[in-house]
């Protein structure tokens, strides 16, 4: 019995060779998991089919747990492509010469934060962030993640640059929530009284009627600045063929596919440049998470 | 009573912890924790099997990686174990078991990737030192006589193998069979980093409060541990470990590259890859220490004594749960299933739940810490009192407990608890990827901003700290000649 258990497996594993092998031509991709995981495998998957169908290759999203689990996916050459925030987005061209950023959101032009409160505190919305100085001194206080644009980077730049201080001096707790569904969830139940999101996950939620607006409020919205993009490695082409990377620019540039776009929420894709993404990279700089 | 040393010792740590206690930031910031434990405990009862079509196939792959990283580990460790008198091999198996499983993942994830190798090694490196050290010891305790009674000329393999293997081998098995356990818990702990085995999908039924699912994930991993002795028999383990390898799933392939990048260049620290020199090392080395290893040794070591000590109050609590002195077949039976929870649901597990239910602060860590390590001390030292035979007129109740019992199974309740010490303390710096700030928060930031050179000394600094802790604890155990088994 043993031996003919043995025997199959020994088959069984004849089939993960082979898949393994068939996996070589994949083209692979990820994205930051910047919201609820149910979500993006729904969302991303539903793009993984139209990139096979555009481009007459087997094409596969692979989820991970981190922002720099994305990044270093993407630099380990395991995935070719992937959906970035701002911030990693740009470390990740940091470290893989030859890659670009070749496609972003309408929205992601001038893409925002949100700060956010919970009622209980009684802060209003204001136009001006040192307006707040008073009321959130002293508050508890949640980033995204902490590879985050929105969610983290942009966020720390405004209290440090606003309030002349760390966010650890200035708040009395400072947590990071992981993702920007989560930052929503953790303020809207008070676990912690302010937070910051990327605006795009705030308006969806709002629309879709997930926002208790009697708990949290928006009290505060950045002033805008270039975030998500699709970026791609430089050496696909020789690996897929020559004109690859056109292929994949055009197929994204492309999608029209309405529900598709609704679940990221973009209007639609337009080109993008490294150069689009210069302003982060300096904020990154500037507040020590970059090099 | 205060001339006695193992009080003394016991009464220091209860106040180096009360005095941790002030500098400790325990604090529940949930606005509602009590509702979010009732929905919790809601989703336990009401589980639902079917949310993911992928959980057969994490629970698959966590058995597999347990398997696969437990054999090796444990092959490795007895060939190290044979060596193990020598200082060098000594130091190394300390190194290697002070860095937490989940410390090797994240390492190896950044140049393997998501290749199963990635999980294979992250459970085999640990626990080949901790095999190395205890399959060590138990040879050690093997009776030398039979070997004295070979004829002269008879050689040293074959006298280990016919005189030593045989008097240990029972020893041998059950401890190995133990770590089999851990072995599972550790594998499913690394589906939080990303590896697909359960904690990844418990991670993300978690975050976004499906409770049913979660708690589907959780009971089907109690079932799987407490029906291991039906499934896991020595007969069919030849099996089990030949076909381990082919299910731990294809992952993504290796590109060999990216080794030799992460040792020549992402390691090495930024001032001498930007040729700034040992002159740019200085401040970058202080920067780390003030900023981000201070800090975190600090939180570490006060959690980790405030833990020790509620794991000391939970298993002096938890132990008459299982007593056979006390209470009836109904209690004893709910301690045992209460007892078996909360050493079957690895820390890390636990902390997360907290976490999200009280919000981030030490607390929850703490009460994570207490219930497992307490879980698995109470469970040993209820066995003991059952060996305990008292006069047919001694007392009941409480006075049996306090001036009985206890008493008698205080030397090895402290002899436990100093050797999980270590234990605790490597957990605890582990739990910082979770958010509480001790050593793994640091770690967690800097490979989340893609700098692993301060991660790696981070690392280091949290090994150090656990072999200081070890060595520690065995000096405590010692000079109160305290005895213990490697059973826990």
């Amino acid at each position: 019995m043993a031996l003919n258990l043995i025997r199959k497996l020994m088959f069984s594993s004849l089939f993960c060779f082979t898949a393994a092998t068939a996996s070589a031509e994949t083209f692979v991709f990820t994205a930051i998991p910047d919201e609820d995981e149910t979500k993006l495998v729904e969302r991303f998957k539903g793009v993984a089919d139209y990139l096979s169908q555009e481009l007459d290759v087997e094409v596969r999203y692979i989820p991970v747990k981190s922002y720099a689990a994305a990044v270093s996916a993407f630099r380990n050459n395991q995935v070719q492509l992937a959906w970035f925030g701002g911030l990693s987005g740009v470390q990740a061209r940091r470290l893989v010469p030859g890659s670009e950023a070749i496609a972003q959101g309408v929205e992601d032009e001038a893409f925002q934060t949100y700060f956010i409160a919970n009622t209980s505190t009684g802060i209003e919305n204001a136009e001006e962030l040192s307006a707040l100085e008073e009321e959130l001194k002293g508050k508890t206080f949640t980033f995204g993640s902490k590879g985050s644009t929105s969610g983290r980077l942009m966020p720390e730049f405004y209290i440090r640059d606003v309030f002349g201080a760390q966010p650890e001096e200035f708040f009395s707790r400072v947590g990071f929530s992981g993702n920007h569904t989560r930052t929503l969830r953790l303020v809207e139940a008070g676990t912690y009284q302010v937070g910051a999101l990327n605006f795009q996950v705030w308006e969806k939620e709002l629309a879709d009627g997930n926002i208790d607006t009697d708990a949290v409020q928006v009290i505060w919205e950045t002033p805008p600045y270039p975030d998500y993009q699709w970026t791609i490695r430089g050496d696909v082409n020789e690996r897929f063929g020559d004109g690859f990377k056109e292929r994949v620019t055009e197929a994204l540039l492309n999608l029209d596919d309405q529900a598709l776009l609704e679940s990221f929420p973009r209007s639609g894709f337009i080109p993008a440049s490294n150069d689009d993404y210069e302003p982060i990279r300096k904020t990154a700089e500037e507040i020590g998470i970059l090099d | 009573m205060l001339s006695s040393p193992t009080v003394r010792t016991s009464l220091i740590f209860v106040a180096v912890a009360l005095i941790s206690l002030l500098f400790a930031d325990i604090a529940i910031t949930a606005s509602n924790p009590w509702r979010d434990l009732g929905n919790f405990f809601l989703g336990v009862l009401t589980p639902n099997f079917f949310s993911s079509e992928g959980l057969m196939t994490a629970l698959l792959r966590t058995v597999a990686f347990a398997f696969v990283g437990v054999a090796l580990g444990s092959v490795c460790g007895f060939l190290l174990s044979l060596v193990y008198r020598f200082l060098p091999v000594r130091i190394f198996c300390a190194f290697i078991r002070a860095i937490h499983e989940l410390f090797w993942a994240l390492i190896f994830l950044q140049f393997f990737g998501f290749h199963p190798l990635t999980g294979v090694l992250a459970i085999a490196i640990p626990y080949s030192g901790i095999f190395a050290k205890v399959y060590s010891e138990i040879l050690d305790e093997a009776d030398p006589e039979p070997g004295r009674l070979l004829p002269p000329g008879t050689g040293t393999i074959a006298a280990f193998l016919y005189t030593r293997i045989p008097d240990c081998w029972v020893q041998l098995r059950t401890y190995t069979a133990y770590r089999l356990e851990c072995g599972l818990r550790s594998s499913a702990i690394l589906g939080f980093v990303g590896l697909p085995t359960l904690g990844f999908y418990l991670e993300s039924s978690f975050s976004q409060g499906l409770y049913s699912d979660a708690g589907a994930m959780l009971i089907l991993f109690y079932v799987l541990i407490a029906t291991m002795p039906l499934w896991v028999k020595p007969k069919i383990l030849p099996v089990y470990i030949l076909g381990a390898p082919f299910f731990l799933g294809e992952g993504l392939p290796i590109v060999w590259g990216n080794v030799e990048r992460f040792f020549t260049e992402d390691i090495v620290p930024s001032p001498l890859r930007d040729g700034e020199g040992l002159a740019g090392l200085i401040p970058w080395f202080n920067d780390l220490m003030i900023n981000e290893a201070m800090p975190g040794i600090w939180n570490t070591v006060i959690l980790t004594q405030i833990a020790l000590v509620a794991t000391g109050i939970l298993t002096l609590l938890a132990f008459p749960l299982i007593s056979n002195h006390f209470g009836g077949p109904v209690r004893r039976t709910s301690g045992h299933v209460f007892l078996v929870i909360a050493r079957s649901t690895p820390e890390y597990i636990l902390a997360y739940i907290l976490l999200q239910l009280w919000g981030p602060s030490m607390l929850p860590a703490v009460v994570a810490l207490a219930l497992h390590n307490g879980g698995i001390i109470g469970h040993l030292i209820g066995r003991q009192t059952n060996g305990i035979r008292l006069r047919p007129d001694a007392p009941t109740g409480f006075n049996r407990y306090s001036w009985e019992l206890v008493p008698r199974v205080y030397r090895s309740f402290l002899a436990f608890l100093f050797y999980r010490w270590e234990i605790i303390m490597r957990e605890t710096a582990i739990l910082g990827i979770l958010g509480i700030y001790t050593l793994g928060f640091y770690v967690d930031s800097a490979i989340q901003n893609i700098r692993f050179d301060r991660a790696m000394v981070l690392i280091l600094i949290t090994a150090l700290l656990n072999i200081g802790i070890d060595a520690l604890g065995r000096y405590i155990r010692r000079k109160l000649a305290l005895q213990t088994m490697p059973t826990c």
